[in-house]
C-alpha cells in the first residue's frame, strides 16, 4: 500500500494521541510497513486542542506530516472547523456524532459513531478512542484489523486488554453496521 | 619570593610548582597545610581523594596539592565535584574554593549541593573580596568596608556563610580563622569523615588588596583583629553569627547533625522500589 | 517510540552510566526516560540545578571514569556554553544533546527550530573544534547517540547531537540494539607509571591517554592554558601548541569523523543539502523535482561539525546551485556558500521555526535554479 496519512483531532483527555500511537505501531510494527506519527497540542496537559498524524506506507516515509489526510477523524467541534476545509475528495471523515455536529452542506455526510457515548455505557469513557479504531478497522480497508488488535493489547494498561478488546469489537460491530454513508 | 625548604607536608605538595602565587600575608597557604594534616589526621587514602577548585585565588589550591585534582570554571567546583563523587562514589571529594566564587557566582549550586546533603566537604576561604581581580566587593563584604566596587563603603548586606549552608541542609558547618590553626585541622579531619555535606568557613587575610583598603594593610594586621575579635562559640547559632565590619567573630563548630545523605536516600528508595517490581 | 527516548536508549547501548540534566521542552523525555532507565542498569541519575550544574556534573562524572550525558534545548543549550568550553580544554569525553526548538530567548518551546547549528560550532568562547552530529529520525538518533560516545572517547572531546523537536517528538519504529563491546569505543588508558604520567602528553594521533580519579595518578588538570603536565602555563607558546593541537586531533581525523548520505548526486545539477528533519522534506521535494525531469540530488550531512567541505567543493565542480533550507535564516548556507565559492550559486530557502518546510516549497526553489 502507498503512503496514507490519517489525522485524529480533538481536545486533550480524549485518548488522541494513545490512537494515533497505536494506529502507527499498528502499521510499522505488526503490519511490515512504516509509519511516523507526530502530535501537536496547545500547551495546557488536558483540555486543549490536539491532533496525532500518522503516516504509514510501505516504504521508508520522507515527509512526516499530514497534507492530504485519506483519514480524518474529528473529536470535537473546534477540531471540525479547523480541518474539514479543504479537504481533498476522497478523504474518509469519521466524526463522533455526539461531540460533532457537521455542517449541513458537508458532502457525503461524515461517517459517524457515538463512541463517547458508548463508551460511557460500557462503564469507562475512556475506550471511546479504541471504539473509534473498532469502528474505523470496519469502514475501511486502510488497516489490518489483527494487526490493529495487536497494537492495542501491547499499549493499553496491563489488565485491560480484554476490555478494550470488547470497545473494539462493540466499535467495529457499530462499523459494519453503518459502513454505508447515509 | 617564599623560599621552600624540606617539609613533612611536602610529599602532598607538588613541590615543582612551587613558589606558588599568593601573596605574603595570605593565609590560603595555612589553611592549605592545615587541609593536609587534616588528612593524615583522618587517615584517608590519599589516591582515593579528589579535590575540586573554582577560580580565584583559592581555586589555585586544587594547582599545588598532589591529589587528583581539578582546576574548573567559576563557580562551578560544586556541580563539577557532584559528578565526581556519583560517578565514583567511593572518592572522597573535597572542594576548596574562595568566598565569591562559592557564594557569589556559584551560590545556587552551594545552597542545592547543601539540600541534597552530597557526601562533599567544602572548605570556603572567605577574604571579604574578589582578591585575584584586585579587590572588588563580593557576597560576603561587610557593611561599611571598601574595595574597588565600594569606594564610598558597602551598602549590600553580605550572606553569613554558616547560616546559608546550614539553613540549605548541611550537616556539618563550622568557622575558623587561619589563626585557629589546631581547630581548623581538627575541624578538617571532622568534616572529612562527616558523611553528608560538610562546610568550613575559613576567615583568611587578603592583606594586599581587601586589608589596604580597611586600615588592615599587612596580613599580621589581620591576625591580630582575629586575635582580639574572635569569641569560640561551639553550638552557635548560625543566625547569631553574622559579621561585620571590625566587628566580633563569632567561630567554633555550629552544626553537626546526622540527615541521610544523598546516596543513602538513593540507594533506600531505589532497594524498595526496584526490587517490588522485580518481586 | 519517538526521537527523545530512543536518544536515552542509545545512550543505554552506548554504556551511559550517568545522566546529569534539567527540566526543558523538547528535551524533558530524554531525561525522563533516562531517570527510569539508569537505576535499572546501575547507572546514575541526577536532576541538577539548572543547565550550567548539569554539564558540570557530567565533565564531573567523565573524570570519575564512566560515560556521561546531559540533553537540553536551546536556552539549556546557551548556559552549557561556559563548561562546554571546559570539556573541550580537560578533553573530557561526554555527549550533549540539544533538541532544538525556535529562538531566540524562549521562543517557540513546542514547536521546531534549527537555530543552534552556529551555537554549536562557535557557542562557548576561544579557538576550538567541535564535534556535532545531527538525526532525522528516532532510529538515526539511536545510532548516532552510540556514534557521539564512540567519537568523544576516541578524540576526547565533547560530542554534540543536534536534534531539534520535530525528530525528538516524531514516533517511528526504532530497532534497539544490544552493542557488541568491540564495537564501543573506550578512551585510551595511561600505560606508564603514575610518577612518569603526564595528563596532556599526546600520543601520535594528538590524543592523550586519560587517567581517572582515584586510581593513584594524582594528575592535575585545569582550564587555565597548559602545559603536558597539566600544570598552567601563561605564555604564548603554551597557547598556541595546546590550541593547535586540540583543533588539529579533530581537523586532521576528519575523515574519520565525517559522515553524510547522498541521493541522486551523481548526476544532478541541482543538489538541496539539507540536514535534520528538514532533510527529509529535502527528500521528498527531491523526488518530486526528478518526478517532473530536474536532475536533482540531495546531500545531507550527517557530520555537521566538522562540517564536510572537501564534498561540498567537489560536488560544486558539478552543480548549477546548491539549496540550503534550514529552519532558522541562514546558518549553514554560509559554510556551503563558503565551500561552493563561485562555482555554483547557493540558495537560501529559510524558515523561521514553529514548522518545518513545506515540500512545495524546497520543489519550487529547486525548479526555479534548475532554470
Amino acid at each position: 500500500m502507498g503512503r496514507v496519512e490519517i489525522r485524529i483531532a480533538g481536545f486533550g483527555g480524549q485518548g488522541i494521541v494513545l490512537t494515533g500511537h497505536i494506529v502507527g505501531q499498528a502499521a510499522s510494527i505488526y503490519d511490515s510497513g512504516f509509519a511516523t506519527f507526530t502530535q501537536s497540542y496547545g500547551p495546557e496537559s488536558r483540555g486543549g486542542s490536539c491532533t496525532a498524524e500518522v503516516v504509514t506506507s510501505d516504504e521508508p516515509i520522507d515527509y512526516p506530516y499530514v497534507q492530504n489526510p485519506q483519514v480524518l477523524i474529528i473529536l470535537s467541534q473546534e477540531a471540525y472547523a479547523k480541518y474539514v476545509n479543504s479537504l481533498p475528495k476522497g478523504t474518509l471523515v469519521v466524526i463522533d456524532s455526539d461531540l460533532v455536529k457537521p455542517s449541513p452542506s458537508h458532502n457525503p455526510v461524515p461517517l459517524s459513531i457515538p463512541a463517547t457515548r458508548m463508551a460511557r455505557e460500557m462503564g469507562r469513557a475512556v475506550v471511546a478512542n479504541i471504539i473509534m479504531l473498532g469502528f474505523l478497522a470496519a469502514v475501511s480497508d486502510l488497516f489490518s484489523t489483527e494487526a490493529l488488535r495487536k497494537s492495542i493489547l501491547a499499549s493499553v494498561p496491563e489488565g485491560t486488554g480484554d476490555f478494550n478488546m470488547k470497545a473494539f469489537e462493540l466499535g467495529y460491530d457499530y462499523g459494519l453496521k453503518h459502513r454505508v454513508r447515509s | 619570593m617564599v623560599t621552600v625548604t624540606n617539609k613533612p607536608i611536602d610529599s602532598y605538595l607538588r613541590v615543582d610548582r612551587m613558589p606558588h602565587i599568593w601573596c605574603a600575608g595570605c593565609g590560603i597557604g595555612l589553611a592549605t597545610s592545615c587541609f593536609i594534616r587534616g588528612i593524615e589526621r583522618a587517615g584517608l587514602d590519599l589516591d582515593k581523594i579528589a579535590l575540586v577548585s573554582g577560580i580565584g585565588c583559592t581555586g589555585r589550591v586544587a594547582g599545588y596539592v598532589k591529589l587528583d585534582s581539578f582546576h574548573t570554571t567559576h563557580g562551578r567546583a560544586l556541580p563539577f565535584a557532584t559528578g565526581l563523587k556519583l560517578g565514583n562514589p567511593e572518592l572522597k571529594v573535597v572542594v576548596f574554593s574562595g568566598d565569591g566564587d562559592l557564594a557569589a557566582i556559584g551560590g545556587n549550586h552551594l545552597i542545592h549541593s547543601a539540600r541534597r546533603n552530597i557526601d562533599i566537604t567544602v572548605i570556603c576561604i572567605n577574604n571579604f573580596n574578589y582578591g585575584m581581580t584586585g579587590g572588588q566587593m563580593g557576597p560576603t563584604t561587610p557593611l561599611e568596608a571598601r574595595s574597588t566596587t565600594s569606594p564610598y563603603g558597602n551598602f549590600e548586606h553580605p550572606f553569613n556563610l554558616p547560616y546559608l549552608v546550614a539553613a540549605s541542609g548541611a550537616t556539618y558547618v563550622a568557622r575558623w580563622t587561619v589563626l585557629h590553626l589546631r581547630q581548623l585541622e581538627r575541624s578538617i579531619a571532622e568534616a572529612l569523615a562527616k558523611p553528608g555535606f560538610s562546610f568550613i568557613e575559613v576567615l583568611s587575610p587578603c592583606p594586599t588588596v581587601y586589608g589596604r583598603m580597611n586600615k588592615r594593610a599587612r596580613g599580621l594586621d589581620e591576625m591580630h583583629y582575629y586575635q582580639e575579635k574572635s569569641v569560640i562559640r561551639n553550638g552557635a547559632d548560625p543566625k547569631d553569627t553574622d559579621i561585620s565590619l571590625d566587628g566580633p567573630i563569632v567561630v567554633g563548630k555550629f552544626v553537626d547533625i546526622k540527615r541521610p545523605t544523598l546516596w543513602d536516600y538513593r540507594r533506600q528508595v531505589l532497594d524498595r522500589t526496584l526490587q517490588k517490581k522485580k518481586a | 517510540m519517538n526521537g527523545d527516548e530512543a536518544c536515552a536508549e542509545g545512550a543505554i547501548s552506548a554504556g551511559c552510566c550517568f545522566f546529569a540534566g534539567y527540566p526543558i521542552t523538547p528535551a524533558t523525555e530524554i531525561a525522563e526516560r533516562m531517570s527510569k532507565r539508569l537505576p535499572q542498569v546501575e547507572g546514575i541519575f541526577i536532576q541538577m540545578e539548572d543547565e550550567i550544574a548539569s554539564m558540570n556534573a557530567v565533565l564531573g562524572a567523565s573524570w570519575a571514569g564512566v560515560k556521561a550525558m546531559t540533553a537540553t534545548s536551546g536556552p539549556g543549550f546557551s548556559l552549557m556554553m561556559e563548561n562546554l568550553g571546559l570539556g573541550v580544554m580537560l578533553e573530557t569525553p561526554c555527549v550533549l544533546v540539544d533538541v532544538q526548538r525556535a529562538g531566540p530567548s524562549t521562543g517557540l518551546p513546542t514547536l521546531v527550530g534549527q537555530g543552534d547549528m552556529m551555537q554549536a560550532r562557535w557557542g562557548s568562547h576561544g579557538s576550538y573544534e567541535i564535534i556535532a552530529l545531527v538525526p532525522s529520525s528516532p532510529q538515526e538518533i539511536f545510532d548516532l547517540t552510540i556514534t557521539a560516545f564512540n567519537l568523544s572517547e576516541k578524540y576526547r572531546v565533547p560530542v554534540l547531537i543536534m536534534s531539534d523537536e520535530a525528530v525528538g517528538h516524531m514516533s517511528e519504529k526504532v530497532v534497539v540494539r544490544q552493542v557488541a563491546p568491540d564495537d564501543l569505543v573506550a578512551r585510551k588508558r595511561p600505560r606508564v607509571a603514575p610518577e612518569k604520567y603526564q595528563p596532556y602528553k599526546p600520543d601520535k594521533d594528538l590524543v592523550p591517554p586519560m587517567a581517572i580519579a582515584g586510581e593513584g595518578y594524582h594528575f592535575h588538570v585545569t582550564g587555565l592554558t597548559h602545559d603536558e603536565r597539566g600544570y598552567p602555563e601563561m605564555t604564548a607558546e603554551a597557547q598556541d601548541r595546546l590550541v593547535r593541537r586540540l583543533s588539529d586531533k579533530i581537523r586532521l581525523n576528519k575523515r574519520d569523523i565525517i559522515k553524510y548520505e547522498e541521493v541522486s548526486t551523481e548526476d544532478a545539477q541541482v543538489i538541496v543539502c539539507a540536514y535534520g528533519i528538514t532533510a527529509r522534506i529535502a527528500r521528498r521535494a527531491v523526488q518530486q523535482a526528478r518526478d517532473e525531469g530536474i536532475r536533482a540530488g540531495l546531500l545531507r550531512p550527517i557530520t555537521i561539525w566538522p562540517f564536510p567541505e572537501e564534498r561540498v567543493r567537489a560536488l560544486a565542480k558539478q552543480v548549477k546551485a546548491f539549496i540550503v533550507p534550514e529552519i532558522n535564516y541562514g546558518q549553514i548556507v554560509f559554510e556551503v556558500e563558503r565551500c561552493a565559492g563561485s562555482k555554483a550559486k547557493t540558495i537560501l530557502v529559510p524558515n523561521m521555526g514553529g514548522a518545518v518546510h513545506l515540500p512545495q516549497t524546497i520543489l519550487e526553489a529547486i525548479r526555479e535554479a534548475a532554470k
